[in-house]
């Protein structure tokens, strides 16, 4: 802080005006200062208000794809209910692959590359000009072929079956090793690394951390330069496997639709041969023995010895989890106190119990992919996603000391400096998709690091405008962005929510005060936000501060298929449609979008028992039949899913562009 | 509820401060163990609606901070002090007219507007100075750019209706 020194203005006989001058100049800068200042801060806490509802929910979501592993259990042991000759259904939910891969060159051969074909075309044994290629092909937005896209995937599997659990890295004073977090399909940030950094090669080695894929629109682009560059220089990049490398999770986060957009023809195939490149991604890295590489986290139980020595591949989904054995089942059942048919023996496929990891191997692999570092002491089952868990600097430190090693080097969450440093220097977290959550909303950064030397940190942001928006503008977009789906959120549980005011509104008033409101908020949806700051974008106030609780519905209502539909159905199949989707996938064996009324009404049953969801079974046949699906006895549910949407009435157009559908 | 405010009243009024500071803290509290950078704490005061110039904020961190200073300030020792802050009702902001009656002494001649140069000098040379980048982020909204100046009564309406 510094003062101006009012004896050096002026001189002689006007310097007593001249002080009265600047003392009010100096009155009012300051007063311009305090204002922005303050101003400035609001904003500032806007944007993480905003970042706070945007991961709240994005966690909340993952919960809800976790907790589908729980339903596929279930699913599983209610089979025989289902359907009696589906061996695929079970194959898939046993995690086997029956398909048996001797197919490739012919399946490969056999597809044509037209003339026609503008597009890059890649030339085996490949080398760094393909890389190049790539790069300055999908700049001009161009899509590879098909046929390339089944090769690199065939090549990249067989090279990465050759790969240990953990890669082993060296660096030296001359060489520096370039560290890079989630790219989540965002293809722009790739460039934009490559073009401050410079491209993969023997003398400029890389270790991408995981979740390559989902969310952004660029998944297969990213995936194709990273595994060339992985096959041109197997030494010098490395690929650890992130819990989005997963294909349950790219049914729900957009991987999957991106590939069946833009390959219609073999994006099936593409599909099932990624679900397989997938398991063979390494867990993690180790460099200089000092540093571990590895996506999400720790537990206190993890233990690496087991880690380098399990078999990968078997790791075929977060949402499989094992089936147990006989007597494993007893206990589970006696634990879980399921109302359990036995699962007749025929079902099982050739030797499939030991194709799976054992629970506690899948416990492992699951820690390392999804859990989170955190302040607190201990180590703690992660509620916000579902799965991993929430370990504290102790843990750290423990397992740290326990293999002899000084640093964890992790990605898995958005931080708005790209980067964070926590638990006493122990642990970097580094995430390089720019923008994650909406334009402005994050920066993103990549670690160099070469032995002997401090970690260095590189910061960037993919902008399109010329120059930045001003603070305020890109506030205000992620603001309205998150509150956007924060009110979509609310409307999916809108029944459950009124009721709850209710309850606490005896008066019959329409008003609650404030902290009941937030209380309800709070308990419905389970986000743990700030409902009070909040609450001016959400609900409109008495002017005693009392909250109008309906007023939160009022712009915003679910678009009704049918008209007659009732509201409580719609909602909850609203609430449910991405969980909805993956189950119909998951039966949907052949990928052929259709599944019969008969699986369709049987998978609800199912799905309504264990969701205690109230819906009459002819309210769903009913609405399916109203909505003139095709009537040949068969439903396209990617049809019946998209029906459902929010509209917000202040919208101009009227589809919602929820990122979650 | 009417009734239970009046017999409740100030408890009310300081547990619902108390869940409002709460809900501010944690947002910035990024490890989840009740503490944030003391480099945050301005913005968090601010946040919740008061205006401590920087003088009176460099007080208020002395006030909160452990005895042997460590960057960090624990929730403990800043709720009291927030609530009474937000009790006192110190720091109110500056109205509209205060500010605008601000930039017209600094335009004199009543042009109605303030040269880029003139802002810069006025901003990073008297009162409590700003730095570079508080100095850029204030240019790149209040700037107009057809005249490169800033037209200070715009301005001022322009952040208004957005500050809420």
């Amino acid at each position: 802080m510094s003062t101006h020194d009012l004896e050096d203005m002026g001189c002689g006989t006007s310097s007593s005006t001249k002080d009265r001058k600047s003392e009010k100049a100096l009155k009012a800068a300051l007063v311009i200062q305090n204002w922005y200042r303050g101003y400035s801060a609001r904003l500032k806490a806007r944007q993480r208000y905003a970042l706070t509802i945007f991961q709240s929910i994005e966690y909340a979501d993952e919960q809800g794809q976790l907790q589908l592993s729980n339903f596929f259990s279930f699913m599983l042991e209610n089979y025989t209910q289902i359907h009696k000759k589906d061996p695929e259904l079970v194959a898939r939910l046993f995690g086997s692959t029956l398909q048996d891969y001797k197919d490739r060159q012919d399946y490969v051969s056999h597809i044509d590359v037209p003339d026609s074909y503008h597009g890059p075309r890649l030339q085996f044994p490949l080398t760094f000009t393909d890389i190049d290629l790539l790069v300055e092909a999908f700049k001009q937005q161009q899509i590879l072929h098909a046929h390339y896209v089944l090769e690199v995937l065939f090549e990249t599997k067989k090279v990465l079956k050759q790969m240990p659990n953990f890669t082993h890295v060296k660096t030296s004073p001359s060489k520096e090793l370039t560290i890079c977090g989630d790219l989540h399909g965002k293809l722009d940030d790739l460039f934009l690394i490559f073009y401050k950094n410079g491209l993969p090669s023997g003398s400029n080695t890389y270790i991408f951390n995981g979740d390559f894929v989902d969310r952004g629109k660029h998944s297969i682009e990213i995936l194709m330069i990273l595994f060339v560059s992985f096959l041109v220089y197997p030494n010098d990049l490395h690929l650890n496997r992130g819990n989005h490398e997963d294909f349950m999770m790219n049914l729900r986060y957009g991987f999957t639709k991106e590939i069946l957009h833009k390959y219609k023809i073999h994006g099936k195939k593409i599909l099932q041969i990624l679900e397989d490149v997938y398991t063979w991604l390494p867990i993690g890295t180790i460099i200089d023995n000092e540093i571990l590489v590895i996506h999400g986290g720790i537990s206190e139980s993890t233990d690496l010895n087991l880690l380098h020595h399990i078999e990968r591949n078997k790791m075929k989904s977060v949402l499989m989890s094992p089936i147990p054995l006989d007597e494993d089942r007893d206990n589970d059942l006696k634990k879980n106190k399921i109302n359990t048919t036995i699962i007749p023996r025929e079902v099982k496929t050739n030797g499939s119990l030991s194709e799976q990891l054992t629970k506690h191997e899948w416990e492992q692999v699951i820690d390392i992919l999804w859990s989170d570092p955190r302040g607190k002491r201990g180590c703690y089952p992660n509620t916000s996603r579902g799965g991993g868990c929430y370990f504290g600097p102790d843990i750290t430190s423990k397992v740290l000391n326990k293999y002899q090693l000084k640093m964890l080097i992790r990605s898995h969450e958005c931080k708005p400096e790209g980067y964070e440093i926590c638990h006493d220097g122990k642990v970097v977290t580094v995430f390089s998709a720019s923008n994650y959550y909406e334009e402005g909303s994050n920066r993103g950064a990549y670690i160099k690091l070469c032995s002997g030397m401090n970690l260095r940190f590189f910061q960037y942001q993919v902008t399109k405008a010329t120059c930045l928006r001003p603070l305020y503008q890109r506030v205000n977009t992620i603001e309205s962005s998150a509150i956007r789906i924060l009110k979509e959120r609310m409307i999916s549980r809108k029944t459950d929510l009124i009721r709850a005011f209710q309850l606490q509104d005896r008066s019959k008033s329409g008003k609650l005060p404030m902290g009941q409101w937030a209380f309800s908020m709070e308990n419905i949806l389970g986000l743990n936000l700030p409902w009070r700051s909040l609450s001016p974008h959400l609900v409109t106030t008495d002017k005693n501060g009392n909250i109008n609780y309906m007023s939160s519905f009022e712009d915003i209502h679910i678009q009704k298929p049918v008209k007659e539909a009732q509201s409580t159905l719609i909602e909850t199949l609203y609430r449910y449609r991405s969980d909805l989707q993956i189950i119909f996938n998951v039966i949907d064996s052949d990928h052929s979008g259709l599944i019969s009324m008969e699986e369709f009404r049987a998978m609800w049953k199912l799905f309504n028992s264990h969701y205690s969801i109230h819906i009459d079974d002819f309210q769903i046949d009913d609405l399916a039949e109203r909505m003139d699906l095709n009537k040949d006895g068969s439903i396209d549910f990617n049809e019946f899913l998209k029906a459902f949407y929010v509209v917000h009435k202040l919208d101009n157009v009227n589809k919602s562009d929820s990122k979650l559908a | 509820m009417a009734d239970d405010k009046e017999r409740e009243g100030p408890d009310l009024v300081v547990a619902e401060f108390h869940k409002k500071i709460k809900d501010a803290f944690e947002v910035f509290d990024h490890e989840a163990n009740n503490t944030v950078d003391v480099r945050e704490i301005g913005t968090i005061i601010r946040s919740l609606g008061c205006c401590p110039s920087e003088g009176e904020l460099h007080d208020l961190i002395v006030e909160v901070e452990e005895e042997e200073p460590t960057g960090y300030i624990r929730f403990e020792k800043f709720l009291p002090v927030m609530t009474k802050v937000l009790l006192e009702k110190r720091y109110r902001p500056i109205p509209e007219d205060i500010l605008l009656r601000a930039f017209e002494v600094l335009d004199p001649s009543k042009r109605g507007f303030l040269t880029k140069e003139e802002l810069i000098k006025y901003m990073t040379e008297e009162g409590e100075p700003f730095s570079q980048e508080e100095m850029e982020e204030m240019l790149s909204a209040a700037i107009d750019p057809e005249s490169n100046s800033i037209r200070y009564k715009d301005y001022i309406a322009m952040m208004v209706v957005d500050d809420g």
